[in-house]
């Protein structure tokens, strides 16, 4: 394949060339001397973007910098904040251990994936390998998951304190905010997974049927397995939605003080965004506490998202 | 003879084997359609169980009562929404002002002027931006914002100010990656057709390209509204939760997110103070039902 290009006198190797018209920065300025209104807009475009990056600076350098290195109120010396003692596996008055409410979050968050996942992936099977998409059976279901994904957190919180909590008597539990949790990450799941099934070339399915093997074993076994990066990415995007979600928690989960690992999942317990809210509502003695279980958060969420995209991208075979 | 029956029996085990995996087949396709149909159900559950629990409260208050007066006491069982409503619109508004500019600025210069390797460095800021705890930003707003306003405007510091300024902040990659998307989802030649009639790239972008994505770019907005709307850890740190309806930047407010939020905690389930906070839920519902309704009115345009 690799032929050596040979130049012959007075030819110029037009490989390098792009064949557009490039504009130095003097010849753009140039033209906007006569375009002010344009240079203007121009200016604008630059200030909101830099203000975005700004903004984005601002919350996470003044987060990590309250949360890594720990101010004392009264002398002004400076140490490192995120101690041995907040990561103790027992919470007391005086360690404020963040650990069990680390415990909490991952319990929750791992069992109402489970749920959520085993359902939005079946969901998105059905609509994207069985159903036509004229059929009005799947456009309810879309709508409705459309419409499942704009409802706020707190409205979940409310309907989980009804239902689960109230209707069903299972309490401020554990188990409540799982299933609430899982009403909330749903449609996520199965948007992504939908994605990640109609990408899976048609090809592949013919190619299984022309085998012999039946609809079922074709999408367990053939669409499936090259369908899994891009569910994984959404499954993973869902865990970061219930690490950092509060408001559901607090009225299905409760919000306990004394941050415990809850014993079982008919207990109530506190995540990490729960008690950084309890956190908040103390008074001021505990913002080092507050400001790192804040870095704790933004890093789990931040590993999670990244994870994400890793797979997504790194996973990706392209057909 | 001893061939027949063999290939006999073959078929018959094949036959036997197609029913059990026919019934195999179309077990899982219903346990499938079980799952798509739980989405409506969980919808339909959600919105008649609020419903059910609000209608009743509303019609114990007063209807009109409760859609108009102004006056939210959960302790002397006072029940208007009033100022929580235009507490919601004031700092939606307040939000969508300092987001949507910023916001749709950023969208176009990330698609439009940015240097791939520069491209690189921002886009993963925005999904930063996006993945922060909305309680993380209430903290934030609460020991950074709050001071700061309290030092520009006076009082306490809790203000639609500070609100709309922490919102604007948690709307921002929202309305940049939809309305980013949106931006390229146009043609090319749209773009390109305006340089060669000698428009300048900003007469371009914004005289051709906007117009064009114009549905995504209202979404994007559309969809920022709804997060701002619905947001409530955050806004419950920093609104002030006072029911007044603020004449100015830096008064105190209520959303009706935020009394959900604060009254929730030590309401009584015996009277009516407990109702009455599901039935502001019910009405945050029915409005994000409404803005949902609008989002997917908004259909993509296709070239």
């Amino acid at each position: 394949m690799a032929r050596e290009l040979i130049l012959k006198e007075g030819e110029v190797d037009a490989r390098g060339i792009v064949a557009i018209n490039r504009q130095s920065w003097r010849d753009k300025l140039r033209a906007y001397r006569n375009r002010p209104f344009s240079f203007a807009v121009f200016l604008f475009v630059c200030l909101g973007a830099l203000l975005s990056a700004a903004a984005v600076i601002w919350v996470l350098g003044y987060t990590f910098y309250r949360g890594l290195v720990f101010i004392d109120p009264v002398s002004g010396a400076a140490k490192f904040n995120l101690t041995a003692d907040l990561f103790a596996w027992r919470w007391t008055l005086d360690n404020h251990s963040m650990m069990p409410a680390l415990i909490n979050t991952l319990v929750i968050a791992l069992l109402s994936l489970l749920i959520a996942g085993v359902i939005g992936v079946f969901a998105a099977i059905f609509m994207v390998e069985y159903a036509k998409s004229t059929n009005v059976f799947v456009k309810i279901v879309r709508i409705a998951a459309e419409t499942l994904s704009g409802i706020p957190s707190v409205v979940f919180g409310i309907f989980g304190m009804i239902f689960f909590v109230g209707l069903f008597g299972w309490g401020y539990s554990l188990l409540s905010g799982i299933l609430t949790m899982t009403l909330m990450i749903m449609p996520l799941i199965m948007r992504t997974t939908e994605e990640a099934l109609r990408a899976v070339p048609d090809s592949f399915r013919e190619g299984s049927y022309a085998l012999g093997a039946g609809k079922l074993r074709t999408i367990f076994v053939i669409i499936l397995p090259a369908a899994i990066p891009g569910i994984l990415s959404g499954i993973i995007l869902g865990l970061g939605r219930v690490v950092g979600e509060t408001m559901a928690l607090v009225f299905t989960a409760g919000s306990p003080m004394n941050a415990k690992t809850a014993s079982g999942l008919m207990e109530s317990g506190s995540t990490l965004t729960v008690y950084l809210y309890n956190l908040t509502n103390e008074s001021n003695e505990f913002a080092n506490v507050a400001w790192a279980v804040a870095v704790v958060l933004i890093v789990l969420v931040l590993i999670i998202n990244g994870v994400a995209e890793w797979v997504g991208n790194k996973l990706k075979k392209e057909y | 003879m001893q061939e027949r029956i063999q290939t006999t029996q073959v078929d018959a085990g094949i036959a036997k084997a197609d029913v059990r995996g026919a019934a195999k087949e179309v077990s899982m396709k219903v346990l499938f359609a079980v799952a798509a149909a739980l989405f409506v159900l969980a919808v339909l559950t959600i919105c008649l169980y609020l419903l059910a629990d609000a209608v009743p409260t509303i019609g114990k208050i007063g209807f009109v009562k409760f859609f108009t007066d102004e006056r939210w006491l959960i302790r002397s069982e006072r029940f208007g929404i009033g100022s929580l409503v235009v507490g919601t619109a004031l700092s939606t508004a307040g939000a969508l002002l300092v987001g949507v500019p910023v916001g749709l600025m950023t969208a176009t210069f990330m698609s439009f002027y940015c240097p791939k390797w520069l491209y690189r460095a921002i886009k993963p800021l925005t999904n930063i931006l996006a993945g922060i705890p909305s309680i993380v930003y209430g903290f934030f707003g609460l020991t950074v914002i709050v001071p700061l306003s309290r030092e520009m405007f006076g009082g306490g510091g809790m203000n639609l100010f500070t609100t709309s300024l922490v919102l604007g902040i948690m709307i921002l990659p929202t309305v940049i990656s939809i309305s980013e998307n949106s931006l390229r989802a146009v043609p090319k030649s749209f773009y390109e057709g305006a340089l060669a009639l000698g428009a300048t790239k900003e007469r371009a972008i914004f005289r051709t390209v906007f117009p064009a994505a114009s549905s995504g770019v209202l979404t994007a907005i559309i969809l920022g509204m709804g997060r701002a709307i619905g947001e409530t850890a955050a806004i419950t740190l920093i609104c002030g939760n006072i029911d007044n309806i603020p004449a100015s930047l830096a008064e105190p407010f209520i959303t009706l997110a935020s009394a959900i939020a604060s009254g929730m905690g030590y309401a009584s389930t015996t009277n009516l103070e407990r109702p009455a906070l599901i039935a502001v839920a019910a009405v945050l519902l029915i409005i994000i039902l409404l803005i949902t309704t609008v989002v997917m009115l908004l259909k993509k345009k296709k070239y």
